[in-house]
């Protein structure tokens, strides 16, 4: 940011607070199954803990919690892992995203779609994650600090 | 007529707010207020949706074990729900790539007013 | 001309107001989208994916059966649109290197 100066109290606090809102998001996507949340609001969530201490410390410091060349590989990784099952279904004999057919044994038809949706939550979430970063970073590329 | 009031009033403060968007958008000569605008848009279309989901005495869409999922009139309707998730997200998307065109065009041409850039658009 | 794009503003204003008085009253249950059976004969959408959510995948939360079981492929075409928005965001801001 131009003219950027840090506040002790808002350093502090960014250091402390900034994990445990990544194990909230974490809890959010997890939890999508049972509760309202899912893939989006918890990748939206860990982004802005990262996006908390960039504000705070400046790009430097924060690069040391999240390098800023992961954001676009590990956003196609996220959507790497909706296509693989999508593919695995397709593999083992069914349509596209079809989850009844994920190749997982001892499990009923409910609950491999219910472990199918599990997977593809965890792929956009990451993805969401990366890419809001991603472009967070894009934008503020030349600007020196202080 | 009040039975007319009390079912639209939430439609017509949401148009409030679209032509309230499509106002910043139209009127103003900054382009970082034009994009402003779109984003009021873009919310209140969102809001439209979720508004229009509502129905009264029902609960939020996830299952109730004491009530069951045989009575369709106790859940709110989840399909505008699910498709806005998608719509806000794209919005955050469209955003983000219209304001790294601003930035864009403010390297290249040194100004974001409106008619200032028209002129250097056409004299360069 | 800013008094004519204020008119246009305020008419069409005007016309989404008369088309809102169209719309059945906001949290009728028996309102069209809400019914069992469409106009046209067929299954009503949104009273069939509350009936049979936790059936069909085991997960109470109805909107996360909606988005990634009923309605995964719109959503992977949306988290396409998200990394594609990323990509242009790092194409157009990219500076060239002087080659000196």
């Amino acid at each position: 940011m131009l003219g950027y100066k840090s506040n002790l109290i808002i350093l502090m606090v960014s250091h402390v607070v900034s994990p445990f809102i990544m194990l909230f998001a974490l809890y959010v996507i997890f939890h999508g199954h049972y509760s309202p949340g899912g893939g989006f609001q918890g990748g939206t969530i860990m982004a802005a803990s990262l996006l908390l201490m960039r504000l705070a410390a400046g790009r430097e410091i924060a690069q040391l919690q999240f390098k800023s060349v992961l954001g676009t590989p590990l956003g196609s990784i996220g959507v790497l892992i909706y296509f693989g099952t999508g593919f695995a279904a397709m593999l083992s004999g069914g349509e596209f995203l079809n989850y009844r057919f994920l190749p997982f044994a001892g499990f009923t038809a409910a609950e491999l779609r219910s472990l199918g949706i599990l997977m593809v939550e965890i792929g956009v979430g990451l993805a969401v994650m990366a890419i809001l970063v991603a472009i967070y970073d894009d934008l503020l590329e030349g600007y020196p600090n202080d | 007529m009040t039975d007319l009031f009390l079912g639209h009033y939430a439609y017509w403060a949401i148009i409030f707010l679209l032509i309230l968007g499509l106002y910043g958008m139209i009127f103003k000569n900054n382009l970082a207020k034009k994009l402003i605008g779109m984003t009021i848009f873009q919310v209140a279309i969102i809001m439209f949706y979720v508004a229009s989901a509502v129905k009264w005495g029902a609960t939020v869409p996830v299952l109730d074990p004491v009530t069951g999922a045989a009575d369709a009139a106790k859940y709110i309707s989840p399909l505008q729900h699910c498709l806005m998730l998608t719509a806000i997200v794209v919005g955050v998307a469209t955003s983000g790539v219209a304001f790294s065109l601003v930035i864009a065009i403010y390297r290249r041409y040194k100004t974001l007013d409106e008619s200032k850039l028209l002129e250097r658009m056409k004299s360069s | 001309m800013k008094i004519i794009n204020g008119l246009l503003l305020i008419s069409f204003g005007a016309l989404l107001v008369y088309a809102s008085l169209g719309l059945p009253n906001r949290g009728d249950v028996d309102a069209v989208m809400h019914r069992e059976k469409s106009p046209a004969g067929s299954q009503g959408a949104s009273s069939y994916y509350i009936r049979n959510a936790d059936k069909d995948a085991n997960t109470p939360n109805m909107v996360t059966v909606i988005l990634a079981d009923y309605r995964g492929y719109d959503t992977l075409g949306e988290e396409t649109v998200i990394l594609t928005a990323g990509l242009i965001c790092f194409l157009i801001l990219r500076r060239k290197k002087n080659k000196s």
